[in-house]
């Protein structure tokens, strides 16, 4: 009752004594206790996760007390796996426990902000014209737009009120679509993945709109190319619990403990079931402890390594023994006995393409597809054969698609790996070599440019008459590793100590790694997959595959799984984690996220592609495509500049294209409807005639510039934005850091794009960012929308890494005036409607699309691609030009469209990965579920008001969470390959996730044909596991693994193997080196930019704990060498610069670094504790002001089977690990703390002077 | 002075700041325990407070104690011990000073600090300072009386507050006229420190109701806090006492059990 009254005791002393007065038992109160107790009680425990670009994908516990949300903890329900599986709990690491700590941080942002120079002036506007008209008064008076442009990214925000924010945004939309098209209204969301609702809320309204919706994998270079190009897939792999199957670990440029926390339980687990372990990165990092053996080869190299490791097992796996189930494995699922032909260049013999059914007599009796449909070798009959399974199976016909070992007649075939015993001669065939060449500090050998070596061939006659030579690709396989097989001739190694490409004598020159140490862990590697029949595995990180030539060093690592059958076996395989690539019910996703219940095609775009043209990186371009062109390129044009190549393919329909044509798609879509022709001839011969132009060819035209940008759920300037000095100065129009200029010798001036003498400032209109917290993207953004954390919406959440779906929900209400992504843009899509009338009505759209992957187009081009742009062919859309669709857009009831979901599904079915199925079920139960919508335009439709609408939506649609979809699915899949998978789902299709049952508990999806693996008792989540094991096809152009690739422009740039490929040189050090003195050494090295161990994955590092468990900022780690080499010591603060800009951080100097390179943690923003520059005179820079996008020819294939487009899933790739920086102490710290006028440069121009003396006008 | 001021301060304050003293402290310990602390600012910096903080208590409970038998110590006990009066005083004089000087300097050390170091200036309230303020002016004026002692070393003064100090236990209300011709000094500084008591319940002062000396004194190695009332030490015939070997009555298990355990 009273504290003071209770100790009252009237001289009674109420305790007792035990242990001989040792101990004395009191009755003094305990209701201290309850402080304790209190302190860690919840007045609720709710499930959520983190919505972040994290394969964790981990369940958690949010505890809620008095309305705030106090922390968090892992969430331990997960079903059980199969007996003698250890369980996947706990999931989560220190930085997801973190998180809560943003929800009510400083930097929360917390009422929707807008630039206060940009209201001003729509205030003004607004007393007296309707939306559409004021924002088209400000935005065409050049004062009034650079008024607000040019304030980007220097504060000047005020709080302002939903309503009026959504009406600015509306109404700038309107009036782009109105005045430009559709396609200048651009969105920017990553990884659906993390939180698909809330990704689907804005590509919804987007799609709606027709605006265009950006691809972020190939862009965070997350994306490895190498998978698209040797299976047809985006990246498909095994679960994380999947490692412990393994009988051999190879952790490539992956830091399992560090970057994959959760996960890195079974890696420390399989181990204790006595699997080998080799960590292979160039740092001594955390994986490396776990490893029976580390390798670290020079950064860079791991290409070099990987082919060296091939080159032992192929000499004896292969060579001098051949294991029967590597040979069978090889036989049935790879390229190995498909042939090539051997076409005469320079006198030469030069490996072309893959030789098809129909150049023979009689297409072998295939008379669908014939030029898509590969040949072998059988041994059985001695005759050339088309074996089962090529694309050319896969559309036109059914039930031939599959891995049989049978021809289109349905004969039984056995293929033949090698002509060793059935040549017509021995000749020397032509291979390029790239390592005679290295820039910087990386190691060049003395070998010729082209090597010749021998292999045993066949003449074939064709139908056209002439004779060709041919050759499996096995025995060009083995020749292009350079082994001796016995068939003379030069540039083959009988012994591994011979210094010939690619022995391990010679990879220890190149690489640094032993050559003992290489042949031991070959032949450990193999030596197990031989024994357990393919389980040695590879786990690979971003390490390697953000290097411009990431597809040699992946192709190498794939050609070593599949020479040892790993693919597709339990315990083996390519475990490529980078990005939260696996959308699990993606199927049930599409036509939510893409509008495809009302209207189809959506408009998406390649992200790489887009922001190098569009924040004119382009115009800095130092590498010339010419540079890596292979000696042995067929015969052509191959001149131009990177943004040629991109062009070409843009026209070519291979890549998509935003903004897209130099018009208003509504204004061309207008006429065409109104003339009543097809649209695609009509715009096929305007392109021709010269009427239409596509604007890719003048990206920098005011007309054809982007104009809206919405980025959510991301942060492109202060994370993924490599080139982030060119962002701001053309795309953003602010204040920037770019230190060189677009002249200069190193720079060619394009031939298919438009040169404007002054490049573009400020590219957007308006640029929206809708985030919880004030990111770098936030603060130079015009509005910002503040959002809901993870812990306050209703979103669905599942990963590569794990087979579990489970929610993100609200714990508590979104904060302050926060808001869920769903709820801004269905009220952005309210506003929208509402005001669109003004100027919009029911248009029609033209819309252009790339010849797209997974459809019967992609049978395109199937043989040396025409470009009609040079007048090689006529334009054809879906064949050689983007295929051309007119759509219905009805503007004034967008919101109306939003909430509901449209008939198309019924109309078209539903389906991914060419298969369909009729949906009509799943839309009437949707119906039922959500209910219909009572009145208007969308009567009787099934309602998509809420978030949990818009999940129940996902989950009905999705065979991965509807076992009745998931029989049709597999049911679809049957009739294509002529095999029942109905087994598969068997037993399904009464299982039906709903929302609140993940909520209750995280559920393991159903298997579906969507993906390559199955969920089941017996194994885990495999990639490639259904293709072995239930025969379908790998979706390529043979239909197996595809180890050579024959497009033509692959062997242009000399790709056709795997190869050798150094870094290239992106020249961005030289011209920079000693011209910007102040007075400290500067020194060379490679940038490296790894994933983060102190911010919530790679991103969010200003995390107010994150920060004190680390240096508390920016910082870089460097070599001791290089330490004392530059007079460096720790904690110094450095300016690391190029010709792309400059940054500024803290050195870390450590002995885990290798000399010659450089690590800053990815992401680190100009946020937090971030210096002055020196060098531009602007506050610090990020890890991106030094870096720039180099893209690459072969990324932008397309219209060829497997290399053909798909949104996320192929494309050009944002790499920037091949850059070079200069490293200096800096011998000035200016904080930038003093009043504004001494230390803030006046609008627009720079206190440093820079190389060039360009100002941020 | 005047009368009545004289009659305020010397007569009806002390009742006062006793009354607040002690009935302000058992309320703040009622309403509000996490308050009821020190306050201790040595987690932003330890340095200067080791020192200052040491010196500080050290002197300050000699002159409190000091103050307490010296003043409340009935006269006729002295006498009765045959102290001599000016002994007295000297030993006061010599214990004080030192007691005093220690003090002060540890105070201007405390005061020092949490006015310079700027993360303990922002972490300071009112109170923090003010506490430290008057007691650093206390003390000052405390060291200070020592020059008008010294002008009569006869103890007659110090006899005078003692009897103003029994008085006022006694509830004498005569006992306010025999200050009423001290010198300014001794009244101000009789003042503070009545005023010292006032502000007790309301600052960090409360800690000296706490200060830890039980814990010298403490029972038991091992406390356990029982939930339900603790029995008050019970005997019976066939328990016996609790805490005391078990009486035996048993047999030869119980026996043997006792024997094991060390009892007799």
């Amino acid at each position: 009752m009273s504290h003071f009254l209770d100790r009252l005791t009237y001289f009674r002393r109420d305790q007792s004594k035990f242990a001989d007065g040792h101990g004395i038992t009191t009755g003094e109160s305990r209701e201290w206790e309850d402080a304790y107790r209190k302190r860690w009680a919840a007045d609720k425990i709710v499930r959520s996760t983190h919505g972040v670009n994290c394969t964790g994908s981990c369940s958690w516990k949010i505890y809620v007390k008095g309305g705030i949300v106090t922390w968090e903890t892992q969430q331990t329900d997960y079903p059980r796996t199969r007996p003698d599986l250890p369980n996947h709990e706990p999931r989560g690491c220190p930085r997801g426990a973190s998180y809560s700590w943003y929800l009510y941080s400083g930097t929360r942002i917390k009422y929707p902000l807008v630039r206060a120079r940009l209201i001003r002036h729509w205030r003004e506007a607004r007393a007296t014209m309707s939306p559409v008209a004021a924002w088209r008064s400000i935005v065409q008076d050049q004062a009034k737009r650079a008024d607000w442009v040019k304030r980007r990214g220097r504060g000047g925000f005020v709080r302002a009120g939903w309503d009026e924010v959504n009406e600015i945004i509306a109404a700038s939309n309107a009036y782009t679509i109105k005045e430009y098209g559709p396609d200048r209204v651009v969105g920017f969301s990553p990884i659906p993945a993390m939180s698909m609702v809330s990704y689907a809320a804005g590509s919804r309204y987007l799609s709606l709109l027709g605006g265009v919706l950006l691809s972020f994998y190939d862009w965070y270079c997350d994306l490895p190319p190498s998978s698209p190009q040797t299976w047809g897939e985006q990246t498909d792999v095994p679960e994380s619990a999947d490692w412990y199957n393994a009988g051999f670990l190879l952790v490539w440029g992956s830091n399992v403990p560090m970057t994959r926390a959760p996960d890195a339980h079974f890696y420390a687990e399989v181990r204790y079931r006595g699997a080998k372990s080799v960590v292979i990165a160039p740092d001594y990092n955390e994986a490396a402890k776990f490893s029976d053996m580390w390798l670290h080869p020079k950064q860079g190299t791991d290409a070099a390594l990987a082919l060296a490791l091939g080159h032992v097992v192929l000499r004896e796996f292969h060579l001098e023994r051949q294991v029967p189930y590597f040979a069978n494995y090889t036989r049935q699922y790879s390229d190995f006995p498909l042939l090539v032909t051997l076409v005469e260049q320079d006198g030469r013999l030069v490996p072309d393409r893959l030789l098809r059914a129909a150049d023979l007599e009689g297409a072998l009796g295939e008379t669908n597809n014939p030029d898509w449909k590969a040949v072998g070798l059988d041994e059985i009959s001695g005759e050339l054969v088309a074996p089962l399974g090529s694309s050319g199976f896969r559309w036109g016909e059914q039930g031939k698609w599959n891995l049989e070992e049978k021809d289109g007649k349905g004969r039984e075939v056995r293929l033949r790996l090698t002509l060793k015993d059935a040549h017509d001669a021995i000749l020397p065939v032509a291979f390029p070599y790239f390592g005679g060449a290295a820039p910087h500090d990386f190691v060049a050998t003395a070998h010729d440019q082209v090597l010749m070596r021998n292999l045993p061939v066949k003449e074939v006659p064709l139908a056209d008459g002439r004779r060709v030579m041919v050759a499996t690709v096995f025995d060009l396989f083995c020749a292009n590793y350079g082994l001796d097989r016995g068939f003379g001739g030069e540039n083959v190694a009988t012994d591994y100590n011979q210094d010939l490409p690619f022995t391990p004598a010679w990879a220890e020159k190149v690489t640094g790694v032993p050559r003992q140490a290489i042949i031991q862990v070959a032949r450990e590697f193999a030596a197990n997959a031989e024994a357990t029949n393919g389980r040695s595995m590879v786990i690979l990180g971003a390490g390697l595959n953000h290097w411009y030539h990431m597809d040699m060093s992946y192709r190498g690592i794939i050609s070593l799984l599949v020479m040892c059958g790993c693919i597709g076996q339990s315990g083996g395989g390519w475990s490529h984690y980078v990005g939260q690539e696996k959308l699990r019910p993606a199927t049930g996703w599409l036509p939510l996220a893409f509008a495809l219940d009302w209207s189809r095609p959506a408009r998406q775009m390649n992200g790489t592609s887009f922001f190098y043209a569009h924040t004119d990186q382009w115009r800095y371009e130092t590498l010339k495509p010419q540079e890596v062109l292979s000696p042995l390129a067929p015969p052509g044009n191959w001149s131009g500049a990177m943004i040629d190549y991109n062009v070409r393919a843009e026209r070519m329909g291979w890549l998509p294209s935003a903004p897209q044509l130099q018009a208003n798609p509504l204004d061309v879509g207008r006429e065409i409807a109104a003339s009543g022709r097809n649209p695609g001839e009509v715009v096929a011969e305007r392109l021709k005639d010269g009427t239409l132009k596509m604007a890719c060819h003048d990206p920098d035209n005011a007309q054809n510039w982007p104009r809206n940008m919405f980025f959510w759920r991301s942060n492109v300037l202060g994370a993924s934005g490599k080139g982030h000095e060119y962002f701001l100065k053309h795309f953003v129009g602010s204040l920037h850091g770019v230190v060189g200029t677009d002249e200069g010798a190193d720079i060619d001036r394009p031939q298919e794009v438009v040169w404007h003498e002054d490049a573009p400032v400020g590219k957007l209109d308006l640029m929206v960012n809708i985030d919880f917290r004030m990111s770098t993207t936030s603060v130079y953004s015009d509005i910002v929308l503040p959002t809901a954390t993870w812990y306050e919406k209703h979103d669905l959440n599942t990963s590569d890494m794990h087979p579990f779906i489970h929610p993100l929900t609200a714990a508590v209400d979104p904060a302050w005036e926060a808001r869920s992504d769903w709820d801004i843009f269905r009220g952005l899509a309210k506003t929208f409607s509402d005001i669109a009338p003004e100027v919009l009505g029911t248009e029609k759209d033209i819309v252009l699309s790339p010849i797209l992957h997974d459809t019967p187009a992609e049978l395109a081009q199937p043989y040396e691609p025409k470009d009609w742009g040079r007048g090689e062919c006529d334009p054809v859309p879906g064949r050689t030009m983007p295929s051309v669709a007119i759509v219905e857009r009805d503007y004034p009831q967008v919101y109306a469209r939003f909430t509901s979901l449209g008939p198309a599904l019924e109309k078209l079915g539903n389906g991914a990965k060419g298969i369909t199925w009729n949906t009509e079920h799943e839309v009437d139960l949707l119906g039922k579920l959500n209910g219909a919508v009572l009145g208007g335009p969308t009567a009787g439709r099934p309602k998509i008001n809420t978030d949990i609408d818009a999940c129940e939506t996902i989950l009905m649609l999705a065979p991965e969470t509807n076992g009745e979809v998931a029989v049709k699915a597999w049911n679809a899949l049957s009739k294509t390959t002529g095999r029942s998978h109905h087994h598969l789902a068997d037993g399904k299709e009464e299982e039906k996730i709903r929302f609140r049952d993940v909520v209750a508990q995280p559920r393991k999806i159903i298997s579906s044909p969507i993906w390559s693996g199955l969920e089941s008792e017996t194994v885990c989540y495999n990639a490639g596991y259904t293709n072995v094991h239930e025969l379908i096809p790998w979706r390529t152009l043979s239909g197996r693994q595809q180890l050579y690739q024959d497009h033509h422009w692959m062997r242009a740039f000399g790709e056709g193997f795997a190869t050798w490929r150094p870094p290239i040189d992106t020249r961005s050090v030289a011209q920079a080196l000693g011209k910007l003195p102040n007075g400290n050494k500067e020194i060379l090295l490679n940038f490296l930019t790894p994933h983060q161990k102190w911010g919530i994955h790679s991103t969010y590092t200003e995390n107010l704990i994150m920060l004190t468990l680390n240096r508390g900022g920016p910082a870089v780690w460097i070599s001791e060498d290089d330490a004392r080499a530059a007079g460096i010591v720790d904690n110094d603060w450095v300016e690391v610069f190029n010709i792309n800009g400059a940054l500024t951080a803290r050195a870390i100097v450590s002995q885990r670094i290798m000399p010659g390179s450089m690590i800053m943690y990815h992401a680190q923003e100009k946020l937090v504790n971030t210096v002055g520059s020196e060098i531009t005179g602007q506050r610090g820079g990020i890890h991106n002001s030094v870096t720039r996008i180099n893209m690459k020819p072969t990324h932008m294939i397309g219209g060829y089977a497997h290399l053909a487009y798909g949104f996320n899933y192929y494309g050009t790739v944002g790499a920037n690990r091949d850059e070079f920086i200069i490293l200096r102490k800096m011998s000035e710290v200016n904080w930038f703390d003093k009043a504004a006028d001494d230390a803030v440069p006046v609008e627009g121009i720079p206190t440093t002077p820079r190389v060039s003396q360009e100002a941020a006008e | 002075m005047n009368e009545f001021l004289n009659q305020l301060a010397f007569g009806w304050y002390p009742y006062f700041a006793v009354t607040v003293l002690v009935v302000g402290s058992i309320l703040r310990f009622d309403k509000d325990q996490y308050s009821w602390r020190s306050q201790s600012s040595q987690f932003l910096r330890r340095k200067q407070l080791s020192l200052g903080s040491n010196l500080f208590h050290m002197g300050v409970i000699v002159l409190f104690v000091g103050h307490l038998v010296g003043l409340l110590t009935p006269i006729n006990v002295v006498d009765g011990l045959g102290i001599g009066h000016g002994f007295k005083q000297l030993a006061a004089l010599v214990v004080g000073g030192i007691a005093g000087i220690a003090a002060l300097v540890g105070a201007t050390l405390l005061l020092h600090r949490r006015l310079t170091d700027p993360r303990i200036r922002q972490s300071s309230s009112f109170g923090d300072i003010a506490v430290l303020v008057l007691i650093w002016v206390q003390l000052v004026m405390g060291v200070g009386t020592t020059y008008w002692t010294m002008q009569h070393l006869d103890g007659t003064e110090m006899v005078r507050f003692m009897g103003w100090a029994s008085g006022i236990v006694r509830f004498d209300p005569g006992a306010p006229a025999l200050l009423a011709d001290v010198a300014i000094i001794y009244k101000l500084h009789i003042v503070l420190g009545l005023t010292l008591f006032v502000i007790t319940p309301f600052t960090r002062l409360v800690h000296i109701w706490s200060a830890p000396i039980w814990f010298l004194l403490r029972p038991g190695y091992q406390i356990v806090r029982s939930l339900s009332p603790v029995k008050r030490p019970h005997y019976s015939l066939t328990k016996g006492p609790a805490g005391a070997p078990a009486p035996s009555f048993g047999g030869s298990a119980v026996t043997r059990a006792h024997s094991e355990s060390g009892g007799t």
